[in-house]
């Protein structure tokens, strides 16, 4: 029977999730991590994605949409402070829409290759986790 | 000698003014609930985002390579202060407090010869250093029609900010808010955001061992580069729910002074309205009386 940790998901508004729990899969910029007990100390920052949690074996994750912040791994556990964090449950469509439009103004914007390279990953992925939302 | 109906049309008008400065009071209280938690709720996040943050420039300490908004300009002449107020007056001298410490401030760094320039978020704000600053301020952000503030309003104003101080126009960035302590106490703060200033984090040697075995995606230049810029809006959002919740807290003990003011006002007008009315019923009866007699 694998253990529980500790997890916090917060977001500048409030602590969205303080619990004991089994698994995390954070979207990480450098791609997907999972994090299970005694993870070694780890940090990295998060892209827009969705973020899984897993509180027990065998039960159905629970999923948050995620955008910009950081994942924490200590000894006491996991920390991801995201700059944007919603339930998958709550996330709206047109909600998406709106921030893919201001990603897409980011793309135009952007001054150097560097950033471009950044708003357009973030553009494309956005684009990505509403086609699958309208799948569902 | 004000007449017996003045007196009445006074004694009613004060009234209504308490009944007015209450029903602020009772919304302020209810507001300063919400307010608080709000800024409760926004804790942990600056708190945590303060302690990896005060850890990785712990490794930047005395480095050339540090970021930019970390290691500042190499310059301090031209200084930006964001002026942080309330858009609605009637809350004791919060807005004043507020404009007063920022005002010192730019009146001592302009008789060092520095460049000053100014970033009002709230009208009130604006309204009290216009007369002897006016010329400095660059820009007015209105909240006016934004009711709970949130992390998307922060996060606009850093934005805006951060772009000036890549374009260089600015060398040190200030925040002025106020801190919120306890509904009777508020004060008002100046916090440097640019170039960051972080308290050594305590006991942040003693993890040194811990750190060190940190591993990080990617490495820790991009991390403290990527978290920078975020952490200039966490930073002027506290700011914001602080001010939120002092604003309110002002109110409400403001407004709990004026209903007492007014009750003693209607206790020293009634006194004198029955001390009148009473002289009056005396003199009518002196004259019946003395008419009396005269028959």
């Amino acid at each position: 029977m694998a253990e529980l940790f500790q997890f916090e998901l917060v977001s500048p508004e409030r602590q969205l999730l303080s619990e004991q729990v089994l698994e995390v899969i954070v979207p990480g910029t450098e791609g997907e991590f999972g994090v299970l007990k005694d993870h070694s100390p780890f940090m990295s920052t998060i892209q827009a994605g969705i973020l899984r949690v897993r509180r027990e074996q065998g039960a159905a994750a629970d999923e948050y949409f995620v955008r910009g912040g950081f994942a924490d791994v200590a000894t006491g556990g996991l920390t991801v402070l995201a700059e944007q964090a919603v339930p998958v449950a709550d996330l709206k469509v047109e909600h998406l829409d709106e921030q893919i439009k201001n990603a897409e103004e980011d793309v135009a914007d952007a001054k150097d290759t560097e950033t471009l390279r950044k708003a357009q990953d973030t553009l494309a992925r956005l684009i990505d986790i509403r086609e699958s939302m309208k799948k569902i | 000698m004000p007449s017996l109906k003045d007196l009445r049309n006074r004694i009613a008008s004060v009234k209504a003014t308490q009944k007015i400065t209450k029903a602020m009071q009772m919304v302020a209280a209810a507001k300063l609930r919400r307010a608080q938690e709000a800024a409760e709720a926004a804790r942990p996040y600056a708190e945590r985002m303060e302690q990896v943050l005060a850890n990785l420039a712990a490794a930047f300490e005395g480095r050339d390579d540090a970021p930019k908004l970390m290691a500042g300009t190499g310059n301090d002449q031209v200084h930006l202060l964001v002026l942080a107020t309330a858009e609605r007056g009637l809350c004791g001298g919060f807005n004043t407090n507020i404009a007063k410490l920022a005002r010192e401030k730019a009146r001592s760094l302009i008789a060092q010869g520095k460049t000053v320039k100014i970033i009002c978020v709230g009208k009130k704000g604006y309204d009290a250093i216009k007369r002897d600053l006016g010329s400095h301020v660059i820009k007015t952000v209105d909240l006016r029609n934004v009711k709970n503030v949130g992390f998307a309003n922060a996060h606009e104003i850093g934005t805006d900010i951060l772009s000036m101080y890549a374009a260089g126009e600015f060398d040190v960035c200030t925040l002025f808010y106020s801190k919120f302590r306890s509904v009777i106490a508020q004060e008002p703060t100046a916090q440097q955001l640019i170039p960051a200033h972080f308290e050594a984090a305590e006991g942040a040697s003693d993890q040194g061992g811990a750190a060190a075995v940190y591993e990080y995606e990617p490495d820790e230049t991009e991390i403290l580069e990527d978290l920078l810029p975020r952490n200039i809006s966490v930073q002027i959002f506290r700011g914001l729910l602080e001010n939120a919740a002092s604003e309110q807290g002002a109110r409400m003990s403001a407004m709990d002074n004026a209903t007492r003011n007014a009750g003693e006002m209607i206790e020293k007008l009634t006194i004198s309205y029955n001390r009148q009315r009473q002289a009056q019923i005396t003199t009518e009866l002196i004259e019946i009386i003395s008419g009396a007699e005269a028959l």
